[in-house]
């Protein structure tokens, strides 16, 4: 293969930071979890990249791992949101304020 | 023609990760992550590892994202697009250390060599290729050497399940909970201003 192990890293870099600013600057409680979620669309990059750089198959398993713990994370902060839904008008960051943070 | 397949890859996976911060309704955002994930499985192609591809875009664009936008859509947030869309102070503080992480994460990840020599594990691509695919290599490992993390993820999965059963339902158990509670006081109020009405016509005689 042509291409260094370092560009994927990179990639997967600018995409990790992409999300975590997502996460620091939106208020919208859903396009916070989506930027979690291209967090670890990053995370999946490097641990794919760093298998097949290394010849060594255990990054596979890292993957399957994280793409279950995005799913469940995607089904326990929904189904809250839903229930919160109940409670407050508009799904902002900044109206959650019932634990004084 | 592999280095061209990256280069369009890697930018409209950024670009459209720039999509996902930037554009101001929810719905766009998630579409616009459906785009770096086709991206991203695109890159994890050209890698040559088909099964986290085929993984990649079964679970995220299939489910997760999928999932994202029948709850938008049900919880109608639309409504909500015109107000404020990013913290008014936070921001200021945000895109720094953003771009902080972002230096520092693609100063260490230029500085990583390709691994060589004795680092390397037994699943090199010829090796893939003479087991039969990356699916084949990838059962090899996950059902021998890591057969317990992957039963782990099974119970993850499960709990996470019976969580969201669970959330959904405590929500409705409360609402009937309030419905039981509300005929009560209404008895008890009825009774009082009876009461009231009884004492007053007591003293209006």
């Amino acid at each position: 293969m042509t291409l260094p192990l370092s560009a994927f890293l990179i990639v997967g870099a600018i995409l990790f930071s992409l999300g975590a600013v997502g996460v620091l600057i939106r208020r919208n409680i859903i396009v916070v979890f989506l930027s979690v979620e291209l967090m670890l669309q990053g995370a999946i990059l490097n641990l794919g990249a760093f298998a097949v750089y290394n010849y060594d198959l255990a990054g596979y398993m890292l993957v399957l791992l994280t793409l279950t713990i995005a799913a469940a994370e995607a089904v326990v902060g929904l189904a809250i949101l839903v229930a919160l839904s109940r409670q407050i008008s508009g799904f902002f960051v900044d109206r959650l304020q019932s634990l004084r943070g | 023609m592999t280095e061209a397949a990256f280069v369009y890859l890697s930018v409209v996976a950024v670009v459209s990760g720039l999509a996902v911060v930037l554009l101001r309704s929810p719905i766009h955002c998630a579409l616009a992550l459906v785009l770096t994930v086709f991206h991203v499985t695109g890159m994890l192609v050209i890698m040559g590892s088909g099964f986290l591809a085929v993984l990649n875009v079964l679970v995220y664009a299939g489910a997760i994202i999928v999932l994202f936008l029948f709850t938008m859509m049900l919880l109608s947030l639309h409504q909500h697009e015109e107000t404020r869309y990013l913290h008014r102070y936070q921001t200021w503080l945000g895109i720094p250390l953003g771009a902080l992480l972002l230096i520092e994460a693609v100063w260490v990840a230029a500085a990583q060599p390709n691994p060589s020599g004795d680092q390397l594990g037994r699943y090199s691509p010829e090796a893939i290729d003479a087991a039969g695919g990356s699916a084949i290599a990838a059962a090899d490992v996950i059902f021998s050497q890591y057969a317990l993390p992957f039963e782990v993820a099974g119970v993850l999965l499960m709990a996470a399940s019976i969580a969201g059963l669970v959330l959904a339902r405590r929500a409705s158990d409360e609402e009937e909970i309030e419905e039981e509670v509300d005929p009560v006081t209404d008895a008890a109020g009825a009774e009082y201003v009876a009461a009231l009405e009884g004492d007053s016509h007591g003293g209006a005689h």
